[in-house]
């Protein structure tokens, strides 16, 4: 046991944990930030993405002493002042999504190739989800909503 | 899933990773931890150490001479990808890693990691192999050649860290796997080059245990660089992979597919 400590949307938090314990747990049950999900555990579905140091990884393949120091952000860090992400209020508008399981990891997938591509068609969204699996198999929604996204995003910026 | 307890180090630099490893009874290099964290989770790693050297900043860089472009060992696939450098001087290479696994892996994974774990399905044994490139370590320079040596086993020695890999810069090359389509690791991947002295490499993973060469092909392309001409080469399917997603037979199949569409696009 150490204590491990990082900065989680925002927050500098500071929690004696075991070296083995996953990045994913030492969110959702040491922080109680439930809203990172455990899909597969396995690192192909994707429902664990998180960003670390400004980069999507996932959770569930990463330990959190490897986090010691850094920037942690979940879903539960991307609305400001009760107003939604813009790409969670794409995911709304678009139906993106049905049972939303899935939908945290997709969402943080999504804001970071916004980051790194800005505006995208269909095409990349799709090679860009390569690793995050929904179930429901609402894809083309999900696609939908992060093309919405991309280029209101972009288009703002430039504004 | 929970791996078994161990403990977790952080090493400052090469030295110091050296030192913790000896200092450990049965200690492991972290590096992205992309394969070996899962492979601890299913509990058939069960390291007492882990020695994380994915923060060591002189094993992350890229460096392109007039002949070849070294890599430091610690550079993730996401950086490799996206070097204006690899992009420039080995675009193959850069493709090579823009394919691994998805984005969140390739922002962990790293190119030392994966030639080091060798496994049998991983794609950067086919660009080491296929280029013919030198792995530096901590002791010595090991050619790709007497490198791989088996399924998941290399020439490296206790307590040999690479820290580096060569890649030669050919005058062409191209790279095209046939992903599963579930963990996009390469069921048949073919690494198609033409180096510099004119000699011709055709290296293949994911198909056999261990990565390996296609010398009927090379002949045959060093007489014609052309797709028909490796079209009816065949591999041998005794000694190839046979799982649920393919018999060894197919996997011989998507080798010369493969290779026909690299050579069909470096040409």
């Amino acid at each position: 046991m150490a204590v491990v400590s990082m900065t989680v949307n925002g927050k500098p938090v500071s929690v004696d944990t075991e070296d083995r314990t996953l990045l994913v747990y030492f969110l959702r049950e040491q922080l109680r930030l439930t809203g990172t999900h455990i899909g597969c555990d396995t690192s192909q579905c994707g429902a664990c993405v998180v960003h670390v140091d400004g980069k999507a990884v996932k959770s569930c393949s990463m330990f959190a002493v490897q986090a010691e120091g850094a920037n942690v952000t979940t879903i539960e860090g991307l609305a400001k002042d009760g107003k939604l992400h813009p790409v969670q209020e794409a995911f709304r508008e678009n139906h993106g999504l049905q049972c939303g399981f899935c939908t945290p990891g997709m969402i943080m997938t999504a804001v970071d190739m916004i980051r790194r591509k800005g505006a995208m068609d269909r095409d990349t969204i799709r090679h860009e989800l390569e690793g995050n699996i929904c179930r429901c198999t609402g894809y083309h929604n999900i696609v939908s909503a992060i093309e919405d996204a991309s280029k209101r995003m972009t288009a703002e910026k430039a504004a | 899933m929970i791996t078994y307890p161990f403990n977790y180090k952080r090493a400052k630099s090469v030295a110091d990773a050296v030192e913790m490893l000896k200092n450990s009874p049965d200690g492991k290099l972290l590096a992205g931890g992309q394969t070996l964290i899962a492979a601890m989770k299913m509990r058939l790693a069960n390291p007492s150490d882990l020695i994380d050297i994915s923060g060591i900043k002189e094993l992350s860089y890229m460096r392109a001479s007039g002949d070849a472009i070294a890599i430091g060992a610690a550079t993730t696939h996401f950086d490799v990808a996206n070097s204006a450098d690899v992009k420039k001087a080995i675009p193959a290479l850069a493709y090579l890693a823009s394919i691994i696994g998805d984005p969140a892996v390739r922002h962990k994974g790293t190119l030392g990691g994966s030639v080091a774990n060798n496994d049998p399905a991983a794609d950067y044994p086919a660009a080491v192999l296929g280029l013919n490139a030198t792995v530096k370590t901590n002791k010595r320079s090991i050619g790709a050649e007497v490198f791989f040596t088996g399924m998941f086993s290399t020439a490296l020695e206790e307590g040999e860290i690479v820290t580096e890999i060569s890649f030669p810069i050919p005058q062409k090359a191209s790279y095209k796997k046939f992903a599963n389509p579930a963990s996009r690791y390469a069921m048949a991947g073919a690494f198609v080059a033409k180096l510099k002295d004119g000699s011709i490499r055709v290296a293949i993973t994911g198909a056999g245990p261990c990565v390996f060469r296609v010398p009927q092909m090379e002949a045959a392309l060093a007489k014609s660089f052309t797709p028909d001409a490796v079209a009816k080469i065949i591999v041998d399917a005794s000694g190839l992979n046979s799982d649920i997603h393919g018999s060894a037979e197919y996997r011989a199949n998507l080798v010369t597919v493969m290779a026909k569409r690299a050579v069909a696009e470096a040409a």
